[in-house]
């Protein structure tokens, strides 16, 4: 029982943890191709019901100079990593990237790629930002049909009414599941360490997401065969931001005690908290939960929700704090700092701020940064 | 007979009346819009709403070296250091209210259109949450395309309609479309004046100072709507003309040598250091990308052409284009170099700037160097190393004429 549980979550690890060689795995498995697919959110669902595979491009662990060309210094870790990927040829093996536009620095990108990478197929695509309003539906609606040709062209057939459909069934299966999975967490501080449960959750980028569900599933299912470890000790954290990355960041927090009873991260949760109801034609819904997405940077929210949707997630997952894992240069997460911040405070919710970039020299200011504020919540 | 006023003291007493009446229609109890810089302005001049510009008041602020202590405030809540200095400045002005360059009375909506970047969107989220204020935003998706798709422009237009709903909301008031379309007509004949003028220095030697052009934008900003500035821009036009048809260049005391344009905003805590540098090599800046930024010219009651025209600037359009743009620039302008500001702030304009750069050179053969700067940031530009790289652009010009016999 308990091995099952093990071997699952040491085989969905690895998936997560080398995304080159799964994504090359899956392709040989399932026979199909792979299209690349940028944050924050895209139409993964046309992908899969074109025979392909979405594979995330939330960039890596890379050193070198080749993006200079293209980008200043103070460009995003994941831009720089992902366009210097691309100038290596190491995505030469996709059929296509879908790029987006959330960002000033996405739109560059989109710009740049197609000159310097042109074997790689750029699919550009702009969601709108005012995308609750009747004129706003009616424009993601005409892209998602623009995209739909531009995939179906890639994959050589067309994408049949049937095929969507049922694409967007697994999709909203693989939330409900990642729902279920993030929840039951809490309960296995020491299975699930932070590091283990970000790889998990990660993995979904480099698999079929119907091979996917299943172990997912399966895990749970084992999982909840096994009584609740004992947690109180630990402290019950939620990440809000970019990413839970560099790798090394999340074992500091298990150094510290700490265990993930809930994030926010545009990697993570973003990808899965939001389910649309089952009404209308899959496009619809598809539009839909982005309408209902609330809470993102990246998406225009006039309320500027966020900072209130993280004290109501401290409530109901009794969490002690929350660490907000700032992307540096990422400008809209930046944008949404100082008002989370005020929520927060007024909300009395302890909360540590650190900058992070995917790829660091040295974790030794955010090791002290995170053992203080384990302290502080003692 | 009344003395005629020149261009320019019209100018200023514009921008003070600019100020006053938003102040003074606040103290009066009406509504007052923060709007970003190429928004569709015409439906608040047609309500009859004041209108102020955060981007305008925070250069102002810049350009009197008041930045620094609003930025510090931001960053002391939380404002990252990386993000666009106009909006911690704004950010803090909102908070402050207070600055000797020029003071802004706080708004009661919010008007946003991120076809300049996206940045403005989380910025003006930022002012309406803080605020309490209700926020009109208009979502002009970038054009990875040569043109502005027949989508786009539908999903704009729609956008337009639905604004106009919501400003009678807001208001109470219904919206006068015949005074809509007088609107438009006076902003399209406005802006057409104003690339009108800023083509006169096309002529060589140029009758206009470009640093000139960055103190007019301030105007084709926040008065393309209005009768005032329609007159404005006629004035300067013709007085530049008359400057050229009698062979005058930029300076009394000094020969234009070298033609060049400016990519990107001023530095407006620098302003008059980077034009002094440019002046003592005989540099003219005889354009920028600004003339063509509020060239917004469509035919009237014409909402399609409208919502195109507002979509069609071009740091919401693609590399090919942008490229394009500056090539005819360099042919039309007669330039000699180009001055690339990569601005710390304007993630947009900068992460193009290297391509671009490598394509207009390809295709030109003209020189040019990049600085790096903020526009209002005082921290994030060197004297020193502009004017080494303005040096720099010398020798290269320098080179090229006697080269190439270019003259
Ligand atoms: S700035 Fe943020 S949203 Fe934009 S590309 Fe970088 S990580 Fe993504
Ligand atoms: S400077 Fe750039 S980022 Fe800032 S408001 Fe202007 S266009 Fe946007």
């Amino acid at each position: 029982m308990m091995n099952d549980a093990i071997n699952l979550i040491r085989e969905l690890e690895d998936m997560g943890r080398n995304p080159k060689i799964s994504i090359l795995k899956t392709m040989k498995e399932t026979g199909k191709k792979a299209v690349g697919c940028f944050p924050i959110y895209t139409p993964e669902e046309l992908v899969y019901a074109a025979g392909m595979l979405p594979v995330g491009m939330w960039g890596g662990q890379t050193s070198g100079t080749l993006s200079d060309r293209y980008l200043q210094g103070f460009c995003c870790s994941i831009m720089k990593a992902n366009t210097e990927q691309a100038l290596l040829g190491q995505y030469d093996f996709l059929s296509a990237v879908i790029v987006t536009a959330y960002c000033d620095t996405l739109k560059c990108v989109i710009e740049n790629w197609k000159i310097a990478s042109p074997q790689l197929n750029v699919v550009p695509i702009v969601y709108p930002q005012n995308r609750k309003t009747p004129s706003g539906k009616m424009y993601m609606k005409d892209e998602f049909l623009r995209i739909k040709k531009e995939l179906e062209r890639i994959a050589g057939n067309v994408i049949a009414e049937q095929d969507l459909l049922e694409s967007v069934d697994l999709y909203d299966e693989y939330r409900c599941i990642m729902q279920e999975f993030t929840d039951t967490v809490q309960d296995y501080p020491d299975l699930l360490k932070a590091k283990t449960r970000h790889l998990i959750i990660k993995a979904a980028y480099f698999m079929d997401k119907k091979i996917y569900n299943e172990k997912v599933s399966k895990l749970i299912l084992e999982l909840r065969k096994l009584p609740p470890e004992n947690s109180r000790k630990r402290k019950r954290i939620i990440l809000s931001g970019f990413i839970s990355e560099p790798d090394g960041l999340l074992d500091i927090m298990t150094d510290n005690d700490m265990y993930v009873v809930a994030d926010d991260l545009a990697h993570e949760s973003r990808q899965f908290r939001t389910i649309a109801a089952k009404t209308g034609s899959p496009l619809d819904r598809m539009i839909e939960r982005i309408a209902l997405q609330d809470g993102c940077a990246f998406l225009f929210d006039e309320k500027k929700s966020r900072g209130r949707m993280l004290t109501a997630m401290k409530e109901k997952y009794r969490a002690d704090g929350i660490i907000f894992c700032q992307l540096k240069f990422c400008d809209p997460e930046e944008f949404d700092y100082p008002i989370i911040k005020k929520d927060l405070e007024a909300a009395g919710v302890a909360s540590l701020y650190i900058e992070i970039e995917q790829q660091m020299d040295s974790l030794e200011q955010l090791r002290t940064r995170i053992q203080s504020f384990g302290e502080v919540l003692a | 007979m009344e003395h005629q006023k020149t261009s320019k003291q019209l100018l200023g007493e514009l921008l003070d009346k600019h100020y006053a009446d938003a102040l003074q229609a606040k103290a009066d109890g009406k509504p007052v819009a923060w709007s970003t810089s190429i928004a569709p302005q015409e439906l608040l001049e047609t309500m009859g709403i004041h209108v102020v510009y955060p981007e305008n008041h925070a250069a102002a602020i810049g350009a009197r070296k008041h930045a620094q202590e609003f930025i510090n405030h931001s960053e002391g809540k939380g404002y990252s250091v990386d993000i666009c200095s106009y909006a911690r400045v704004n950010l803090a002005y909102m908070d402050i209210q207070q600055c000797e360059a020029a003071n802004i009375p706080l708004p009661d909506l919010i008007f946003c259109c991120n076809n300049i970047c996206n940045t403005v969107i989380k910025w003006y989220e930022n002012i309406a949450r803080e605020l309490n204020v209700p926020m009109i935003f208009f979502d002009l998706p970038f054009n990875h395309a040569y043109e502005v798709s027949d989508q786009n422009v539908r999903y704009i237009k729609a956008q337009i309609l639905e604004a106009i709903i919501r400003l009678e909301e807001i208001t109470g008031q219904k919206f006068d479309y015949d005074r809509f379309g007088e609107v438009m007509r006076i902003s399209s004949e406005t802006s057409l004046w104003w690339k009108n003028a800023s083509l006169l220095a096309c002529a060589k030697p140029s009758p206009l100072n470009g640093f000139e052009l960055f103190n007019y934008m301030a105007t084709i900003v926040c008065m393309r709507g209005t009768k005032e500035g329609l007159e404005l821009f006629k004035l300067w036009h013709d007085e530049l003309k008359e400057k050229s048809e009698r062979g005058i260049g930029p300076w009394k005391d000094a020969e234009e040598k070298y033609r060049v344009m400016w990519d990107g905003i001023a530095c407006w805590p620098y302003l008059g250091d980077t034009y002094k540098v440019l002046k003592k090599y005989g540099i003219n800046m005889v354009t920028s990308t600004y003339p063509d930024s509020w060239y917004i010219v469509y035919d009237e009651n014409d909402l399609d052409g409208m919502a195109r025209a507002y979509s069609s600037n071009y740091v919401n359009r693609n590399l090919d284009f942008g490229t394009d743009n500056i090539v005819n620039i360099v042919k039309d302008f007669r330039l000699d170099g180009i001055i690339y500001h990569s601005n710390r702030s304007c993630k947009l304009m900068d992460f193009r700037q290297f391509e671009v750069q490598r394509r207009v050179e390809e295709a030109t053969g003209v020189p040019s160097v990049i600085f790096d700067g903020d526009q209002t940031d005082p921290r994030a530009f060197s004297l020193a190393q502009f004017e080494t790289r303005i040096q720099a652009l010398v020798e290269m010009m320098e080179a090229r004429k006697k080269e190439w016999g270019v003259s």
